[in-house]
């Protein structure tokens, strides 16, 4: 035999298993950060839509005062909202990624490697969820020159930044499943889109849950991104407050992340049959 | 005890290995016996079962039944096993466009656990063994197809595979470029002593390169052998030709579903 390392996993369980995990999904996110990157225009123009939801809507709203916002300024209640849009219309797409990888054969690649399939899906939420940053930087900078009243402490900003992150993870991470179930692009086409306005209207991004009569109250109380636009808003915003209260709202969006993570795992081998 | 005096084990056993889709059987009852260290040349029409074979080698697809074990790991209850000891070429392009051929080489060497102090200078000997030193910045989307080729081979060797898949490997390449990825194949065989698995349509690429053959026809064992074997049993002054169309006869217009053909075209037209 030539080499006494072929094929010999990494020695010791919490190497092979705790800091095996963490390395490949930083491969992987690493390498998908570095197409972020490359893309910066992407960034830009997914940016309009957002913009044009603070400043025509917001503008409009803030004025005739026709959502009842308690003591905050509807432009104030609305931004956070519109972050959180941003989050899952940047993230609910990224199924069509690992399609794409499918039809290539790229999946194929990775799915022959030792690493494991959590470790895969993980590396490639995270890097989702940064690209859900990049995006919310832009966002913020927008609300900062409408005159949004941001907090700027550097905590609530770095709070910010993990719900973002994490937000970003989480859908991606649901797309990431529809995608194993689906396989195909037109398929997976028709899902999003149907999936993705209930999604968004079902919640309480632009208008609160007082305002909406209880069967559809219910259902936002099942939806991730209410919980995702509570944490953004009492994060966000200079007397902002969710309906749940930030610890709550973390524990969900961390919960419902880890799961979606769990499945997509399982679901992500079938891709490729 | 000698290591010479154990019974060599085969690289890659297979019983009554079958895979269904449905009512389709894509692979059926195939026993297979590749013997460590030969370039291994699976043959067949379209939709015979190879890659359907090459992916349950891998651990992509569960075989519905029978068994199989790659470098003495059972497929189905070590796929953990077997995945650090095998190498893959899928018949699609595997290579990230979106990376350049270094950051694909530097992914596979992380996932594979190549030793973080080694990973810099075994990606730098792949790239130049694989003529790439000059390209390995560039985006993999500009790359030709014989490039493509061997980044991916590259890649597939990484970790020093002890068996490695290749799946219709030089599809869509000219001459040139075939010879080049026949070239690295043989000195990359010789070097880490490991066993290649290759399913072609290309009986030049069958003669030249591989040891022995098999072909398959219908998800069916056709015949297996070598070369000088295979034409033996067919006549006197047979070509490899006459051989495949010997026992692949019949389904020549049956198999290769519309998929196949998708399939295999799109792969062309990448690397063309
Ligand atoms: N995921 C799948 N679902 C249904 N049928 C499949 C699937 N994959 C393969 N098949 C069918 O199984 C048969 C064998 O396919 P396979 O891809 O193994 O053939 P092949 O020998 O590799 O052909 P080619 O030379 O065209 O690559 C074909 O009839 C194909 O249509
Ligand atoms: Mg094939």
């Amino acid at each position: 035999m030539t080499s006494s390392t072929l094929g010999t996993p990494p020695s010791g369980w919490v190497n092979r298993h705790v800091l095996g995990f963490g390395r490949h999904s930083l491969a992987v996110a690493q390498m998908e950060i570095a197409k972020i990157g490359r893309e910066p225009t992407e960034l830009l123009t997914r940016a309009i839509q957002p913009a044009l939801w603070l400043i025509v809507f917001g503008q409009v709203f803030t004025r005739t005062r026709a959502i009842p916002t308690g003591t905050m300024r509807y432009l104030d209640y609305l931004a956070p909202g519109v972050l959180a849009q941003s989050v899952l219309f940047s993230a609910i797409f990224y199924g069509l990624a690992v399609i794409w990888e499918r039809d290539l054969g790229v999946v194929h690649k990775l799915l022959v490697s030792p690493a494991s399939r959590s470790s895969l899906v993980f590396g490639k939420a995270i890097s989702a969820g940064l690209r859900a940053l990049a995006q919310a930087v832009i966002i913020l900078a927008l609300a900062a020159v409408l005159g949004v009243r941001l907090r700027t402490d550097v905590m609530s900003l770095m709070g910010v930044a993990l719900v973002v992150v994490l937000g970003g993870a989480l859908f991606s991470t649901f797309s990431f499943v529809i995608a194993c179930l689906v396989k195909t692009r037109e398929r997976f086409m028709g899902v999003g889109q149907v999936l993705t306005m209930p999604l968004f209207f079902a919640s309480n991004a632009i208008y609160p849950l007082s305002m909406m009569p209880p069967w559809l109250r219910t259902i936002s109380a099942l939806n991730p991104l209410t919980y995702l636009v509570n944490a953004l808003r009492a994060l966000m915003i200079e007397g902002g407050e969710g309906t749940a209260g930030l610890g709550t709202d973390l524990l969900v969006l961390l919960a419902v992340f880890l799961v979606l993570v769990g499945i997509a795992a399982n679901l992500y081998e079938g891709i490729v049959r | 005890m000698s290591e010479f005096e154990l019974p060599v084990r085969p690289a890659v056993l297979t019983q009554a290995l079958t895979r269904r889709f449905g009512e389709l059987v894509a692979v059926d009852r195939l026993d297979l016996e590749i013997a460590s260290g030969i370039i291994f040349g699976l043959l067949g029409p379209n939709g015979a079962g190879k890659s359907t074979t090459v992916k349950m080698l891998t651990t992509l697809l569960p075989p519905s039944s029978g068994r199989a074990t790659v470098a003495g790991h059972d497929v189905v209850r070590e796929p953990a096993a077997v995945r650090r000891q095998i190498g893959y070429v899928p018949q699609l392009i595997s290579a990230d466009g979106a990376l350049s051929g270094y950051e694909n080489l530097l992914l596979s060497a992380k996932l594979y656990d190549v030793p973080r102090k080694e990973q810099a200078a075994r990606i730098d000997d792949a790239l130049q063994f694989m003529g790439l030193t000059d390209a390995a910045r560039a985006m993999v989307r500009t790359y030709s197809g014989g490039m493509v080729r061997r980044l991916e081979v590259a890649q597939a060797l990484l970790h020093r595979p002890a068996v490695l898949f290749l799946d219709e490997p030089t599809i869509g390449l000219d001459p040139m470029a075939r010879h080049a990825v026949w070239e690295r194949l043989r000195e990359s065989r010789t070097r880490y002593a490991m066993t290649v698995l290759i399913t072609t349509h290309d009986m030049d690429e069958a003669e030249q390169l591989c040891d022995r053959l098999a072909i398959m026809n219908g998800g069916r064992l056709a015949a297996t052998g070598t070369v000088a074997e295979l034409k033996q049993r067919v006549g006197p002054s047979a070509t490899l030709d006459d051989v495949f169309a010997h026992f692949a006869v019949g389904v020549i217009t049956e198999g290769g579903s519309y998929r196949d053909v998708v399939n295999t075209r799109n792969t062309a037209e990448r690397l063309g």
